[in-house]
C-alpha cells in the first residue's frame, strides 16, 4: 500500500479529526545532584473535541492555558501521554514515523512568527519546493511551475522566486508561511496565532487569504489567536480553555453572546473593543483577580474555582464535567456547577483579592514632596 | 496651556543603510489630567517621537520643540532631562522584564527612584515602596517588596512599573504598549489600574499603542500616525465616529467587528512606505483611494475637520467629508456623502 492513500476518502458528514480525552504532561526537570523529573507540568489534561470538513475552530484562553500544546499534539508535532486521536477515522497516535508521513502532507501548520519560521540563508523558492521533494516526486522544471502558482496565489508576485525571506515584510512572509502549509493541498492546517505579529492593515489580508483559500481548497482549519475579535470572525465553533482543560465549547455566536462558564465570560468581557466608543454603551466588564496558577500544581476540583466569582464549596472538590447544560443548544457544552444564566451580572470577587480602591491608602495624601 | 506641547519634532537616525527618517514632523499637545492615544502601526514612529522627547535616542538627530509646561525639552543637556525623567514625566515600557533589573529586589528599585531624585531617604522610601506596591493590587506588599523581579508574573511586573512610574507623582507619564504582552483578562487589570491611579493622582498619560480597541478604552483624544507624521486628531469619539483621513477611515474597517461576523475586511491594499527617505508626498498617497494630484505635491497640512473643536486631519478631501465611507471609493458619487 502506498502510504499516500492510507488517509484518503473521508465523506462531509464525517468527522475529519477526532480528540479523545487528550493528555500531554511534560516532565519539569530539577534536583541538586542528579538530573530527574520532581514534576509533571499538566499542559493538556484530558481533551475532547471533534472537526468537521471545511470547519475552523477557534481556540482560545490566556498563554501558557495549554493551546499551542494541543496544537502540537493535532499535528503529531508532540508524542501524546495518553488518549486518542483520530484523523479521518484512523488512530494517529500509535503510527510509526514512516505511517506517519501522508498524514505529515494532510495536516499542516501555519506559525505566528513568519521571521522564525523561515530560514533566512535560503531562497523562497527553494524553501517552498521543499515540501514538493520530500513528498512528491516532481521534475525540478513542474516543481518550479507548481511553486510559483502558488506564489501567485497567495499573492506573492512570482517573480520573487530567488529572493530572500529578509527582502520581504511581516504579512508577505506570512504569506510564504501560508504558501507552505498549503504546498502539498492538505486537509487541516493549524494556524497558530497567524495574524498576531502584524499590524492591523496587513492582518486584514492575510485573514481574507485564509478565508478564500478555506472555501478554495476545502480547508479545515484549527484557528489559535489571542485577539479575540479575530477568532469570532474567522471561527464557526469555539473552544475555550483554562490550564489544560476544555472550560466551554460551542458555536461561535452562541459562545460569544451566551457564554455560560464564568471563565469564558470574562475573558470575552475582557477585550477592549473598538466599536465601543461608536456604539456609548459600556459592556459589563467583569475583571478577574490573581494569576493563572501553575500547571504543575494545578487547584483542586475546577480548575477555576481560585478565581471564579461564582465559587461554592463544591467547586473546590468536584471536578465539572463538559457537558450541554439546560438552554444551550446541542454542541454547546459548558464543564461548571453554577453556569452563568442569562443577563447575569458575575461579580467582582475572588479569594487572592488585592485590595479594593476604597481600602488603598489615599494616593493625593501619600505623594511625597 | 497644554502641559506638553510638541512641535514638528523630526528624527532621523544614521544607518549602515542610510539614514532612516523616522519621524518627520510630528505636532501634538497633551492637556493635564488628560489621556492621549498615539496610534500606529510598526514603523509609524509612535515609539520613537517619544523616546526622542526624553532624550532616550542616543545618536539620533532630532530637532522641533517640546515644551513641557513651556520648558523646552530637547534644548536641555543630559543633567536637566535627569532631573525630569522619573520625576515629571516617567515612561512605562511594553517588556516589564526587561525595564526591571533582574538582580535587585523590587523595592528596593522602587525606592531607588525616590531616592535618586534626593526626596527621600532610604528607609522612607522603602516604606513608600510598600505603599505603592499596595496601591497598585499587589497582595502582600510588604512581603513582596523582598522579592526579586522573576518571582513576578507578567501582570504583577507590570504593576510594579506602574509603582514606579507614580512614586514620585508625575506630571506625565508615556506609557509605550504597557499591556501589549499580557493576556487580555491582564490588560483588563492594568489597564483599569492605570486609569484609576491617572484620576487618583491627576496625572496626564500618553498612552502609545497599535491597538485601537485599547485607546477607544482609554483615551480622550487620539492622535493617528502614518510613515512619522501626524494623520488625524480628535477626540476619541470623533475618531471612530466621524473619521476624515482614509488612512484612519481604513484603519477602522480592517479590524473585525466584535459584534459578529461582518463579512469580509476590507484591507488596506498595499504595504506602509520607507522611511529610508524624506517622504515628500502624502506618506498614504501609495495606498489611498481618494488620491489625487495635490496629495503627490506636499504632504497635506493638518486642517479642521468635522463637527468637533480639536478634528484636525493631514488629507486634502473636503473637511466635510468625515465617516465611513472608505468602501466607497469606487464610486465617486457616494464617496462625497458621509453615512451620517
Amino acid at each position: 500500500m502506498t502510504g499516500t492513500d492510507l488517509f484518503e476518502g473521508v465523506s462531509d458528514a464525517e468527522d475529519l479529526l477526532q480528540v479523545e480525552d487528550v493528555v500531554k504532561h511534560f516532565p519539569v526537570r530539577g534536583g541538586a545532584v542528579r538530573d530527574r523529573a520532581t514534576g509533571q507540568v499538566r499542559a493538556v489534561d484530558g481533551v475532547s473535541f471533534s472537526l468537521k470538513v471545511g470547519e475552523t475552530l477557534g481556540l482560545v484562553g490566556e498563554s501558557g492555558c495549554g493551546k499551542s500544546t494541543l496544537a502540537r499534539l493535532v499535528t503529531a508535532l508532540h508524542p501524546v501521554t495518553s488518549g486518542h486521536i483520530q484523523f479521518k477515522g484512523k488512530e494517529i497516535t500509535t503510527l510509526s514515523r514512516r505511517q506517519m508521513r501522508p498524514l505529515r502532507r494532510s495536516v499542516q501548520m501555519v506559525f505566528q512568527d513568519p521571521y522564525g519560521s523561515l530560514n533566512p540563508r535560503r531562497r523562497v523558492g527553494s524553501i517552498l519546493t521543499d515540501p514538493f521533494s520530500v513528498h512528491g516526486s516532481l521534475s525540478r522544471g513542474e516543481a518550479k511551475r507548481q511553486v510559483q502558482e502558488l506564489m501567485a496565489r497567495v499573492g506573492l508576485s512570482p517573480e520573487h522566486y530567488n529572493r530572500f525571506p529578509s527582502e520581504f515584510s511581516g504579512g508577505q512572509r506570512q504569506r510564504i508561511g501560508i504558501a507552505r502549509a498549503l504546498a502539498l493541498r492538505p486537509d487541516l492546517i493549524v494556524c497558530d496565532e497567524p495574524v498576531s505579529a502584524l499590524d492591523v492593515s496587513i492582518q486584514a489580508q492575510i485573514i481574507n487569504l485564509l478565508e478564500d483559500l478555506q472555501d478554495e481548497f476545502m480547508l479545515t482549519y484549527i484557528f489559535i489567536a489571542h485577539d479575540l475579535s479575530v477568532v469570532r470572525h474567522v471561527s464557526d465553533r469555539i473552544a475555550v480553555m483554562y490550564l489544560g482543560k476544555l472550560v466551554e465549547t460551542g458555536p461561535v455566536e452562541e459562545i460569544y453572546s451566551r457564554s455560560r462558564h464564568p471563565y469564558s465570560a470574562s475573558l470575552l468581557s475582557a477585550v477592549p473593543v473598538a466599536e465601543k466608543a461608536f456604539r456609548s454603551v459600556r459592556k459589563q466588564r467583569v475583571i478577574l483577580t490573581g494569576d493563572v496558577p501553575s500547571p504543575v500544581r494545578p487547584p483542586s476540583g475546577c480548575r477555576f474555582h481560585p478565581r471564579c466569582p461564582k465559587a461554592q464549596a463544591i467547586c473546590a472538590e468536584e471536578e465539572p464535567v463538559l457537558e450541554q447544560k439546560q438552554g444551550d443548544g446541542p454542541g454547546h457544552l459548558t464543564a461548571c456547577h453554577f453556569p452563568v444564566t442569562a443577563g447575569e451580572a458575575l461579580a467582582l470577587a475572588s479569594r487572592e483579592d488585592p485590595p479594593s480602591p476604597d481600602a488603598a491608602p489615599s494616593l493625593s495624601q501619600g505623594a511625597p514632596q | 496651556m497644554a502641559l506638553l506641547d510638541v512641535r514638528d519634532l523630526r528624527v532621523s537616525f544614521d544607518t549602515d543603510d542610510g539614514t532612516v527618517y523616522a519621524v518627520q514632523g510630528m505636532s501634538f499637545t497633551v492637556e493635564a489630567g488628560k489621556t492621549l492615544g498615539i496610534v500606529g502601526e510598526s514603523g509609524s514612529g509612535k515609539s520613537v517621537c517619544t523616546q526622542a522627547i526624553m532624550g532616550l535616542t542616543p545618536g539620533a538627530k532630532v530637532s522641533g520643540q517640546a515644551l513641557l509646561d513651556g520648558v523646552d525639552l530637547l534644548a536641555m543637556d543630559e543633567h536637566e532631562l535627569e532631573g525630569i525623567r522619573g520625576s515629571k514625566v516617567s515612561l512605562i515600557f511594553q517588556d516589564p522584564l526587561t525595564s526591571l533589573h533582574p538582580l535587585y529586589r523590587v523595592g528596593h528599585q522602587i525606592a531607588e527612584v525616590m531616592q535618586a531624585h534626593g526626596k527621600m531617604k532610604r528607609d522612607q522610601a522603602e516604606a513608600r515602596a510598600v505603599e505603592l506596591l499596595h496601591l497598585v493590587g499587589i497582595p502582600q506588599p510588604e512581603r513582596r517588596v523582598r522579592d526579586y523581579p522573576h518571582q513576578f508574573s507578567g501582570g504583577m511586573r507590570q504593576r510594579v512599573m506602574i509603582a514606579m512610574a507614580l512614586a514620585l507623582a508625575p506630571a506625565l507619564i508615556i506609557a509605550d504598549e504597557p499591556t501589549t504582552a499580557l493576556d487580555v483578562t491582564v490588560q483588563a487589570q492594568i489597564l483599569e489600574l492605570l486609569g484609576r491611579m491617572q484620576s487618583d493622582f491627576q496625572t496626564a498619560v500618553i498612552l502609545i499603542t497599535h491597538d485601537l480597541g485599547v485607546v477607544a478604552d482609554v483615551a480622550d483624544d487620539i492622535v493617528i500616525m502614518y510613515g512619522g507624521r501626524p494623520m488625524e486628531r480628535a477626540d476619541v469619539e470623533a475618531a471612530f465616529i466621524e473619521p476624515h483621513h482614509p488612512y484612519t477611515q481604513g484603519l477602522l474597517q480592517s479590524i473585525p467587528s466584535y459584534s459578529g461576523r461582518s463579512g469580509r475586511l476590507r484591507p488596506i491594499k498595499g504595504y506602509p512606505p520607507s522611511l529610508m527617505r524624506q517622504i515628500d508626498e502624502c506618506p498614504f498617497a501609495g495606498r489611498c483611494p481618494h488620491v489625487q494630484d495635490a496629495c503627490r505635491a506636499a504632504p497635506p497640512p493638518l486642517k479642521p475637520v468635522g463637527t468637533r473643536p480639536g478634528h484636525v486631519s493631514a488629507c486634502v478631501l473636503p473637511s466635510d467629508r468625515v465617516g465611513h465611507s472608505f468602501d466607497a471609493a469606487d464610486d465617486p458619487v457616494a464617496a462625497g456623502s458621509s453615512r451620517r
